[in-house]
C-alpha cells in the first residue's frame, strides 16, 4: 500500500512523468489498435473470433527478425511481413477458417484456440524459446532534461502504423474490394445476391487481418521484444480493445487502443509492472458489465 | 605372518616392474546417476555429463582414488531421464535397487535434482550434486545430499556486497546504498531476490524499488522511470533472457544512469551481441569462469582446465567450455577426496566424510554448510567491458578491474 502511494506521489512530485506515460502509452497503444482493427474486421464480416490473432502478430515478428538475420534492412521487415503474412493468412483461411465459417460461436473459437497453440509451437520449433529483436540503430531525442525519452525507432515505428491504418481505411471506403467487404459485414446473403462472391471476400478479409498483424509484428519487434508464447497476450489487448470500441467502429477501436496503452502505463506505474495485463483484463470486464446492464432490455436468445 | 609379508613385498615388486598392469588393476567404485540426455535440459545435461567423465578419466590417469592403501577407478551408470521429473525419480529408484549403486552424482536443473533427492534420501545415498541450485532444495533437511555450486540466492547478492565496497571506497557508508530490484514472478528469480533483500537488509541499505515482473514481459519502461526519478545506486534485474534483453535496450534508451547495474542470463540474450555498446558496464553473474585465480593439484588452474578439457572434447574447441562441465568435474573431485579421507567404501563414512569436505579446487572452494549447499564459493561477476566478459568479483580472483560509476 506504501508503495502505491509512494507511486502516485511521484506523479504528483514529477507532473512531467505523466507525459512520458502518456507517451509511451500511445505509442504501446497504436500497435495494439492495429491488431485489434484486424480483429474488428473478421469479427464483424464472418463473425469469426480469432484467438490467434496475437500470433499472428508475433509471426510477423519473426518474418521480419527472420530477414534482418538474412541481412535485410530492418525497415524493409514491415512491407515484407505484410505481404508473407497474407499468403501465410490465405492458406490458414483456406484450410481451417473456411470450414468454421457457417459453424457456431464454439466451434470457430475452438479452432482458433488451436490453431494459436499450433502456431506458438510451430515458430518455437523453428526460432527457439529465446526472446528476439531487431536493435534499429538510431539515436534516441530526449525532451525536459532526459526525462522524456522518444527512441526515433519507435517514432519509426508509430508513424508506420498510422500509415497502415490510414490506408486500410482508405481502401475500405474507396475500393471495389473494400465496398464488398463492408456489404457482406452488413448482410452476407443480400450481398450475395447482389453478385458479390462472399467467398472470395471472406478469404481476403482473413488475409487481410492476418497482414496487418504481420506489419504489426514487424514493428513491435524494433521496439520490444518477441517471443514464441507471447502472441496471447497482444489477443488479450485486441479482444479487450474490440470489446470496448464495438465492432465496426474504427475511430472508437483506434481511441480505445491509445486509452488501454496509456491505462496500462499507468497501472504500470501506480500497481507495479506486474499488474499490467491484469490492468487491461479488469478493463474487459468492466466493459463487459457495463454492456450487459446497457443491453439488459433488448435480451436476445442463443440460436 | 611372514609369509604374508612376503607376499606384499613380492606384490609391491610386481606392480612397479608391471605398473601399465597395476593401473588395469585398480578396482572400480560404481557411480550412478540419472541424467537428461534428450529433452529440453539435454544440452547441459551433456555438458555435465562431459565434465563428470573428464574428471573420471584425469583421476585414472593421476593413480586412481586411494582408499585405505588400495586403488580404485569411477566407473558411472548413466540413465538418460529425458528431462522428466518422475522419470528421474524412478531411475534413481532403479540405479539403487537393481544396479546396487551406493553413492550417486546429480542430475541437471533444479527440478531434477529435486524429484530425485527424496529418493536418494530415503536409500540414504550419497548424492553429490552440481547442478541444482534452488535454496529449496537445501531446507528439506536433506542429509545425503550435496551441491558444489552456488545456491540461486547468491546469483547477484555479491552485487550488493560489491555495492558496499564501492560505496566505502567514496567514503560513504553502505548503508546510504540504495537499491532497486526488479525479479521475474517465477521461483528462480524470487530466490535471486530474497538473497539480494537479505545482504542489503545486513548492510541495512534502503530498497526503494522491489517490482516482480510479469512472465510475457516486453517493457519495463514504468520500473525504469521509477529508477530515474528514485535513482538507486545499485539496480537489479533478473527475469531470464527476455528480463535481460528489454533490460539492456530500454536501459539505453531511456539513457539510465546508475551507477552498477547486475542482471542474470547475459550470455542467453546475447545482449553483446545484440545490442553492442549498449550493454557495457553490465554485470553479469555466473558460477565459474575460466579467468579466476582458483586451482588445485589435480586439474591445475581454471584455465588449464579449460585447455585440457578442450583437448579431449574437441567439440568445445570454438567456444568457452561452460561453468556447467566445470562443476560437474568439481562434483567427481569431491567424491575422490571423500573416499580418501574416509579410507573406506561404507557409504555412512563417505557421507560424512563429504560434510567434512574443505577443499580448494579449479572450481572454487568447497565446504559444505548442515544443509548440503557450499558455503565456500561466492558467485563470480563478470563486468562487460568493451563486448567482452571480464571477471571483476570476487575481487581477490579477478581478472579485471571494475567500472564504476557506469556511465
Amino acid at each position: 500500500m506504501d508503495q502505491i502511494l509512494g507511486n502516485i506521489g511521484l506523479l504528483l512530485e514529477f507532473p512531467v512523468v505523466n507525459l512520458k506515460i502518456v507517451l509511451d502509452g500511445i505509442m504501446v497503444g497504436a500497435l495494439f489498435a492495429l491488431a485489434a482493427y484486424g480483429l474488428a474486421l473478421v469479427w464483424g464480416v464472418m463473425n469469426v473470433k480469432n484467438l490467434a490473432q496475437g500470433d499472428f502478430v508475433i509471426s510477423g515478428g519473426y518474418v521480419s527478425w527472420w530477414l534482418v538475420q538474412h541481412g535485410f534492412p530492418a525497415l524493409l521487415g514491415v512491407p515484407i511481413a505484410f505481404v508473407v503474412m497474407w499468403g501465410i493468412g490465405w492458406v490458414v483461411y483456406k484450410l481451417v477458417i473456411s470450414r468454421v465459417i457457417e459453424r457456431d460461436l464454439f466451434t470457430s473459437l475452438l479452432a482458433t484456440f488451436g490453431l494459436a497453440i499450433m502456431m506458438a509451437q510451430i515458430l518455437n520449433l523453428l526460432f527457439g524459446s529465446d526472446t528476439q529483436s531487431v536493435d534499429l540503430d538510431y539515436d534516441v531525442l530526449y525532451f525536459f532534461d532526459g526525462f522524456i525519452d522518444v527512441p526515433i525507432a519507435k517514432l519509426i515505428g508509430v508513424l508506420m502504423a498510422t500509415a497502415l491504418a490510414a490506408g486500410v481505411i482508405i481502401f475500405m471506403k474507396s475500393s471495389r474490394m473494400g465496398q464488398a467487404i463492408r456489404a457482406t459485414a452488413q448482410d452476407a446473403r443480400a450481398a450475395r445476391v447482389m453478385g458479390i462472391d462472399t467467398e472470395k471476400v471472406y478469404a481476403f478479409t482473413f488475409s487481410l487481418n492476418s497482414a496487418i498483424c504481420g506489419a504489426a509484428g514487424a514493428i513491435i519487434v524494433m521496439v520490444w521484444v518477441i517471443q514464441p508464447f507471447y502472441g496471447i497476450s497482444y489477443s488479450i489487448r485486441a479482444f479487450v480493445i474490440v470489446t470496448a470500441a464495438g465492432l465496426g467502429n474504427l475511430p472508437g477501436v483506434i481511441a480505445a487502443g491509445l486509452g488501454i496503452g496509456a491505462l496500462e502505463q499507468y497501472g504500470a506505474h501506480i500497481f507495479g509492472i506486474g499488474y499490467q495485463q491484469a490492468i487491461a483484463v479488469m478493463l474487459l470486464l468492466l466493459v463487459l458489465l457495463v454492456r450487459l446492464i446497457q443491453q439488459r432490455r433488448n435480451r436476445q436468445v442463443l440460436k | 605372518m611372514k609369509k604374508l609379508s612376503m607376499l606384499s613385498i613380492l606384490m609391491a615388486v610386481v606392480s612397479l616392474t608391471f605398473s601399465q598392469a597395476s593401473l588395469a588393476a585398480c578396482d572400480e567404485i560404481h557411480l550412478g546417476s540419472a541424467i537428461s540426455l534428450t529433452g529440453k535440459y539435454a544440452t547441459n545435461g551433456i555438458h555435465a555429463k562431459n565434465g563428470y567423465e573428464y574428471a573420471i578419466q584425469k583421476i585414472k590417469e593421476n593413480g586412481g582414488v586411494m582408499v585405505d592403501g588400495k586403488c580404485y577407478n569411477f566407473k558411472v551408470t548413466y540413465y538418460d531421464d529425458e528431462s522428466k521429473g518422475d522419470r528421474g525419480a524412478t531411475l534413481a529408484e532403479r540405479l539403487i535397487s537393481q544396479d546396487k549403486v551406493q553413492y550417486m552424482l546429480g542430475p541437471y536443473s533444479s527440478g531434477m535434482t529435486k524429484a530425485i533427492a527424496p529418493v536418494t534420501e530415503k536409500y540414504k545415498i550419497p548424492m553429490v550434486e552440481a547442478e541444482g541450485a534452488s535454496r529449496s532444495l537445501f531446507n528439506k533437511g536433506y542429509k545425503y545430499l550435496f551441491a558444489v555450486l552456488s545456491t540461486s540466492e547468491q546469483y547477484l547478492a555479491s552485487a550488493v556486497t560489491l555495492a558496499a565496497e564501492m560505496a566505502e571506497k567514496q567514503g560513504k557508508k553502505a548503508s546510504s546504498v540504495k537499491v532497486a530490484i526488479a525479479v521475474e514472478n517465477d521461483p528462480f528469480s524470487l530466490d535471486i531476490r530474497a538473497g539480494v533483500s537479505e545482504d542489503a537488509a545486513r548492510y541495512g541499505m534502503k530498497v526503494v524499488i522491489d517490482e516482480k515482473l510479469p512472465r510475457d514481459l516486453s517493457d519495463m519502461s514504468a520500473i525504469l522511470t521509477k529508477v530515474k526519478l528514485l535513482k538507486p545506486d545499485l539496480l537489479i534485474v533478473s527475469g531470464h533472457s527476455k528480463g535481460a534483453a528489454t533490460a539492456v535496450r530500454q536501459i539505453d534508451e531511456q539513457n539510465i544512469k546508475v551507477p552498477m547495474i547486475a542482471i542474470t542470463h547475459c550470455e542467453a540474450a546475447d545482449v553483446t551481441g545484440k545490442f553492442g555498446d549498449a550493454a557495457n558496464d553490465i554485470l553479469c553473474s555466473t558460477q565459474w569462469a575460466e579467468t579466476l585465480a582458483y586451482k588445485d593439484p589435480l586439474f591445475g588452474s581454471a584455465s588449464e582446465y579449460e585447455m585440457d578439457f578442450k583437448k579431449v572434447y574437441s567439440e568445445y574447441k570454438d567456444k568457452k567450455v561452460p561453468y556447467q562441465t566445470a562443476q560437474a568435474t568439481a562434483a567427481v573431485y569431491v567424491f575422490k577426496d571423500a573416499f580418501e579421507r574416509a579410507g573406506s567404501l561404507d557409504k555412512e563414512k563417505v557421507r560424512d566424510a563429504i560434510s567434512e569436505t574443505d577443499l580448494m579446487t579449479f572450481y572454487g572452494g568447497i565446504k559444505f554448510s548442515a544443509a548440503g549447499n557450499n558455503v565456500a564459493k561466492p558467485m563470480v561477476l563478470r563486468q562487460i567491458q568493451d563486448g567482452k566478459y571480464n571477471v571483476v568479483a570476487p575481487s581477490a580472483f579477478a581478472s579485471h578491474k571494475l567500472n564504476w560509476p557506469r556511465k
